[in-house]
């Protein structure tokens, strides 16, 4: 084996480089080169080797530099690139400080039957459920199918299993109904069966990497049945210095061998509790490693076994244990003594294979809802019944994972947990076929459950070097202390040590944490459980949990039919919700406050425009819309004349303003409202909510219709004019087309619906038209020689009218009267959402915080929104200032604010308090802009 | 080798079989009722105290949450009862002994939009007022102080600045429920597990003690501190709560090398991180929309989540969830909570603290032992009576509402 077969791969690791072949692990390389010491302990920071040969890895933990760094990955579980660079980690990982390059994605994906683990069993469920004719996806978190084959070598229907798996393997995936992920690990099992995997689908290739295949994918499966084949792990028991680099778990070693021909030593010492340590050392000994010994705990391992030891020269000791193992910095020697006290014995070795037995891989399974039963024979927690009261779920369970301990048993297993599935998901099950023929499997002997050997005398008795969590560097001794400090709950023991927090989830020490805390205690472990299974079953990243949501796909953009011609007019955008709007329209040499100087000038004084279309628009239909209205708003709906408009406010339950905007009434049975822009989707949620939830006897639709039109204000003293000039066939006199209606016209050829609405206090206009029509509506006003404006030019002029905007002069601690508006809500109506908040002890105080103006006495001093009011002399906050801006109208600066009892505190004098410094204010009525509302006709 | 925590002491508390009778039992052992138990003894030499717990003690939302420890609340109420759990806070690793790890790394609270300025301001502002730290930052300004967050304007809600509370930090949850229990179980309450309560007596308009799955306790007065299922054990003696529960998750990386020297917030991409003392980021989900009480949440939250970790932490992009978990998280209308008397005498109540009931956890035990102490609130809690859901004296921490027009 010193020259193996195959592709060589160059990489390297700790700063040395290293040859491996295709198909390797790190940790295989690692071991073919010899490399024994691969990482260092996070507590201790003691060497610790290669422990395992999969993803239940507690030790070998690696940072990845190149191509790419990234943190804490198992040796076991890397394959092996060329140009792979990599490190041992002292316990912590590295990000990169640099954005990652690759690409994320995501799938979804539906099946009848979803099979979890591709071996012997897993391959059978599969291939039953897809003779059913179900669909299936067969997934495995290894490159290649086989399961425990891959490692056993163990030979199926006269093939080698490797063989036998990948032929079986590559007969489902033929199928037009089923497919077969590698490198697939499953790891959460969520409500009605929805599954979540990760598929990595570059890391072994590479620089070799297509660019454009992205790196990993989230398969999101939801599947009718699922049968989890997720295998077993073997567990170790705790014994002193079972952490020192040689100490591996005796299937890894097998695997080693078998899977990928490395010797993981030269002279091995095995220490097992069952017969499954028996093949894994003879396959040791048949690849040219020397046994020393096999070590058994029990007094009768299988005969067969120990026959087939005896024919190859292998000492077999029973009744023994091993104390310790000894070596500086990585194992020497085993201390290896009769159980019952006999003289013990110091044995050469570089390997110390152990096996306490295995324990089911019921992480997923549990995520489930599925309760675990200890199972004595086995020694370790297995599924429950999934049919429990409680329970039920759609789940089968099959082979190692929940027990099977032979391989034909799991092929059977398998298979059977594969025809159940067709059933319960409805499927006619064909007849049996023959199981696949396993030739050789003598006889097991009964496993012997044994967690923890005491030390010899003076050797480790004080449990320091026992090892629970190798990982967590968790010992006997931390776990005794647990106890001895009063703690009784196997959850409060891990908290207390630490032991299953770290990288492999105690995915090698769960159980036998546990079973020194039940020994500790006096309790039976069956009684005492473990601690709970939670996703992800392995450590997924980030970023392919992020997949596409990234950036500018991070939430959707939403812009407007114009939102080109604002980019080429150089507007700066402010984000409302998830749309882009224009924020101002600098001219060559203006800042925003010059620009927005001037936008207001035009808006008063002359004729400006704004795109208005973000503004939620929902279609309320149907012969109950205006009783839906009348319930929602504060105001009357119901008595709105088709043609005219109203504006309205919403408010919860607790009589706090919620919503506001105008409604349309199109037809007897048909409303248009609007909403802010922020709001919209909240809106209809919340017209939905109650539909849906209180009042689902009202025949009403209620329809997002913000995206289908465009709207351009155009607002403005001159506004009319120019508005006739675009629609000559629209009557736009003042007693024609009144304020607060609406009518059907032609602007600028385009067919439109013009509402005489205002925002501004201005004479002013919105014209809608399908949105597609927006940018040429837009460039038509504009060519008319209108001034655009932005969202800030609009604050400006609401608030100059004391216009409140929900969510910036209020927080959802405002009624409508608090803002002046006791108008808007309606004293006729029986009910509607909010008023009996109204009546509420608290919302009637007269000192509640209400919407006034404020004026500094120094006129140019804008007042920095969110400062605080406080009497001259005073520290209690009043209120706060809710906007503030210069007006060009009012040629100065000025404020609202909602201040406590602020209007009877019209007049008075106040300080805005920046921190030290004392803004003077004066308190006025929160209209400071054409109070009697004389600029509305225009 | 990395920062080892510190140990735990050798003794922590015994486990405790239930007597027939209690001046005070408290139901729930979590963070509020162990902290509750502590001050009753301690403030108030009231020590014939059953803290009942149906699971493991601060198994809960306790073993849950975050961990983020801060005062700058808006409101002048939440501002009060926070701000004094903060100084408790400051102290409390001498007053029980114990360490429990907390670090005043400070917590910034990212602002997105042009809104989020005028709130964060309008908070730093109200904070001050209350002698509560508070600063606003320029994104520059956050940068310096968390190198890796993206305050480029190429994302999608780019940073338009934070406020800043320096005090503010975090700690490790189970040393500070341990570090209640110890110091209650010194005092003589008894702590006591698997203890799950099946009813509550009343009679005549008094509670005069519970059932539980151990047999009935009799007891002078009942608190509930129940977080997620406080509805269903009010229910009981026949108290409804405006409660509403809901799952919240939670997850950390694998450990890293320091990279986060902070804690960083973001509402508006939903976010919240901090890297804990052993390497770990810690990171919590957004509240789950449907109501539940089981301790597990839907998975596209977690998703979510990541992207939204990753839009404001490029660098995150290839660290690994380890575990995820979920708790139950109870709310109220207006996202403060209910601490004080119910309608039932001798029945006492503290739930409702949603997302915010760690930091609270020596604040509220100060105030609720108090208030069940001399059957009337503490000045700190009573504006989180039961009662301001009839009144309608809110205190409406939701923040604002809806974005501009």
């Amino acid at each position: 084996m010193t020259s193996r077969p195959g592709e060589v791969v160059r990489f390297r690791f700790d700063g040395r480089d290293y040859e491996g072949r295709r198909g390797d692990t790190l940790a295989a390389a690692l071991l073919a080169n010899g490399v024994r010491r691969v990482s260092t302990s996070v507590q201790l920071g003691q060497p610790r080797g290669i422990f395992s040969a999969g993803g239940e890895e507690p030790n070998a933990l690696v940072q990845i530099e190149t191509p790419f760094p990234e943190p804490m990955l198992p040796a076991t579980t890397v394959e092996i690139c060329d140009g792979l660079v990599a490190t041992g980690l002292p316990g912590k990982g590295r990000l990169a400080d640099r954005p990652d390059p690759a690409r994320y994605d995501t799938v979804h994906a539906h099946c009848d039957v979803l099979v979890v683990g591709a071996g012997p069993a897993g391959l059978m469920a599969a291939a039953e459920a897809a003779r059913g004719g179900a669909r299936v996806i067969l997934a495995d978190e290894r490159p290649a199918p086989g399961g425990s084959l891959l490692g056993t070598a163990e030979a199926v229907d006269g093939l080698p299993g490797r063989r036998w798996a990948a032929e079986r393997a590559a007969e489902l995936d033929g199928l037009a109904d089923v497919r077969v992920l590698c490198r697939t690990t499953v790891f959460g099992h969520y409500d009605d069966n929805y599954l979540v995997a990760v598929e990595r689908r570059t890391n072994h290739l590479g620089a070799a990497a297509p660019a454009t295949t992205a790196r990993e994918r989230i398969w999101r499966i939801r599947a009718r049945r699922v049968v989890h084949a997720t295998g077993a792990h073997e567990r170790f028991p705790a014994f002193a210095g079972n952490d020192l680099p040689g100490v591996m778990l005796a299937g890894a070693a097998r695997t080693y061998v078998n899977q990928y021909g490395v010797r993981p030593g030269r002279r091995a010492v095995v220490l097992t509790t069952n017969d499954t340590a028996y093949p894994a050392a003879l396959d040791l000994a048949a690849a040219g490693i020397e046994i020393a010994a096999i070590v058994d705990v029990r007094q009768a391992p299988g005969e067969e076994w120990a026959r087939r030891c005896a024919e190859r020269g292998i000492d077999v000791l029973t009744g023994h244990v091993v104390t310790a193992a000894r070596g500086a910095g990585e194992l020497s020697s085993v201390v290896v003594a009769p159980e019952d006290g006999g003289q013990a014995r110091d044995v050469p070795a570089d390997l110390l294979l152990v096996s306490g037995g295995w324990t089911p891989v019921v992480h997923l399974f549990s995520q489930a809802g599925g309760t675990l039963r200890f199972d004595e024979e086995i020694g370790a927690f297995v599924p429950g019944d999934t049919q429990a009261r409680d329970v039920r779920l759609a789940v089968e369970v099959a082979g190692s994972a929940r027990g099977v301990p032979t391989l034909s048993g799991c092929l059977r297993d398998g298979a059977e947990a594969g025809r159940r599935a067709l059933a319960a998901a409805g499927f006619a099950v064909p007849d049996q076929a023959p199981p696949p023929a396993v030739e050789d499997e003598p006889a097991a002997a009964p496993a012997r459950h044994l967690w923890l050997v005491p030390a010899a005398d003076g050797d480790g008795d004080d449990y320091r070097e026992h090892f629970v969590d190798l990982q967590r560097d968790v010992t006997v001794a931390d776990v005794l202390r647990a106890t001895g400090a009063g703690l009784r709950s196997v959850e409060h023991v891990k908290r207390y040590t630490t032991a299953g927090t770290a990288h492999d989830q105690g995915r090698t020490s769960g159980l036998l944490t546990s079973a020194i805390t039940a020994h500790a205690l006096g309790l039976d472990v069956a009684d005492l459980g473990v601690t709970t299974f939670r996703a992800p079953y392995a450590p997924v990243s980030f970023a392919a949990l992020a997949g596409r949501d990234r950036g500018h796909l991070h939430d959707p953009v939403r812009v407007t039919a114009m939102h080109d011609w604002h980019v080429a007019r150089g507007a700066p955008l402010e984000n409302v919700g998830q749309w882009k709007r224009p924020w101002y329209y600098p001219l060559d040499g203006e800042d925003m406050t010059a620009a927005v100087l001037r936008e207001c000038r035009a808006a008063r004084e002359d004729v400006a425009m704004m795109d208005a279309s973000t503004l939620g628009k929902i279609d309320v239909i149907g012969p109950d819309a205006a009783e839906l209205l009348d319930r929602l708003y504060t105001n009357m709906m119901s008595t709105l004349p088709v043609g005219s408009i109203r504006y309205g406010v919403m408010c919860r339950p607790d009589g706090m303003v919620f919503d506001d905007g105008t409604v349309i009434r199109l037809a007897e049975d048909h409303f248009l409202a609007t909403t802010t822009t922020g709001n919209a989707a909240a809106v209809l949620d919340w017209m939905e909510e109650w539909l849906q939830t209180e009042w689902p006897s009202l025949r009403v639709h209620c329809t997002s219709v913000t995206e289908q039109w465009a709207t351009v204000a155009l607002v403005g003293p001159r506004s009319r004019e120019v508005l006739a000039g675009l629609a000559p066939g629209l009557d736009v006199g003042n007693a024609s087309f009144p304020f607060m209606t609406w009518r059907d016209a032609e602007v600028a050829g385009i067919p439109a619906r013009v509402c005489r609405i205002s925002f501004s206090g201005e004479l002013a206009y919105e014209i809608n038209v399908r949105s597609w029509y927006g940018l040429a509506l837009w460039e038509a006003v504009n060519a008319a020689g209108v001034t655009p404006y932005g969202t800030e030019t609009m604050h400006v002029l609401r608030a100059e009218k004391g216009y409140p905007i929900i969510g910036q002069d209020t927080d959802g601690t405002v009624t409508p009267q608090d803002l002046g508006m006791a108008w808007v809500v309606s004293k006729k109506k029986a009910d509607f959402i909010g008023k009996r908040s109204f009546s509420r002890a608290d919302t009637v105080r007269p000192d509640r915080k209400q919407l006034v103006g404020l004026l500094p006495e120094d006129t140019g001093r804008l007042l920095p929104e969110g400062v605080h009011l406080v009497e001259p002399g005073g520290t209690r906050a009043l209120g706060h200032v809710t906007s503030g801006y210069r007006s060009a109208a009012l040629g100065r600066t000025f404020a609202l604010a909602l201040i406590s009892g602020g209007r009877e505190r019209v007049g008075e004098r106040l300080h805005a308090a920046m921190g030290e410094e004392m803004i003077p204010v004066t308190v006025t009525h929160h209209v400071l802009y054409d109070p009697e509302g004389a600029r509305r006709d225009g | 080798m990395t920062e080892n925590l510190p140990d735990h002491p050798d003794w922590l508390w015994a486990a405790a079989e239930p007597k027939r009778s209690y001046d005070v039992v408290i139901v729930g052992g979590g963070g509020h009722g162990l902290a509750t138990a502590y001050y009753l003894a301690k403030n108030h030499g009231i020590t014939n105290v059953a803290v009942l717990e149906r699971g493991w003690l601060a198994g809960g939302n306790m073993a849950r949450n975050t961990t983020i420890i801060r005062s700058n609340y808006l409101w002048d109420e939440s501002a009060g009862i926070y701000e004094h759990a903060l100084k408790l806070w400051e102290g409390l690793e001498d007053d029980l002994g114990y360490p429990l790890l907390f670090s005043q790394r400070g917590v910034l609270n990212l602002a997105h939009s042009l809104q989020d300025v005028r709130d964060s301001v309008r908070r730093v502002h109200a904070n001050r007022l209350n002698g509560v730290d508070a600063e606003w930052l320029e994104p520059e300004q956050v940068k310096e102080l968390c190198p890796i967050v993206d305050v480029s304007p190429d994302v999608r809600y780019p940073v338009l600045g934070a406020t800043y509370q320096p005090r503010a930090g975090i700690a490790k949850h189970d040393y500070v429920a341990w570090g209640f229990a110890r110091a209650a179980a010194a005092y003589g309450v008894d702590l006591i597990e698997n203890c799950e309560v099946t009813g509550l007596d009343v009679r005549d308009g008094r509670v005069t003690g519970v059932r539980t799955t151990r047999g009935p306790i009799a007891a002078g007065k009942v608190a509930l501190c129940a977080a997620g299922h406080s509805s269903v054990v009010a229910a009981m003696a026949g108290v409804a709560l405006p409660l509403q529960s809901h799952p919240l998750q939670a997850l950390v990386s694998e450990l890293l090398e320091p990279v986060h020297p902070t804690v960083v917030m973001s509402n508006a991409v939903h976010v919240y991180v901090s890297q804990a003392h052993k390497g770990e980021l810690v990171m919590g989900a957004g509240i789950d929309a449907a109501n539940s009480y089981r301790q597990r949440g839907a998975f596209h939250i977690i998703e979510r989540q990541m992207a939204a970790a990753l839009e404001l932490f490029p660098v995150f992009a290839r660290a690994h969830v380890l575990r995820t978990w979920g708790g139950v998280v109870d709310v109220t209308p207006d996202a403060s909570p209910i601490v004080g008397l119910t309608p039932v005498d001798d029945l006492y109540v503290n739930c409702g603290w949603g997302t915010g009931g760690f930091k609270a956890t020596p604040g509220v035990g100060w105030c609720y032992a108090h208030t069940v102490a001399h059957g009337e609130p503490h000045p700190l809690s009573a504006p989180f009576s039961l009662d301001r859901f009839t009144t309608g004296a809110l205190v409406d921490e939701h923040g604002a509402a809806a974005v501009a027009h």
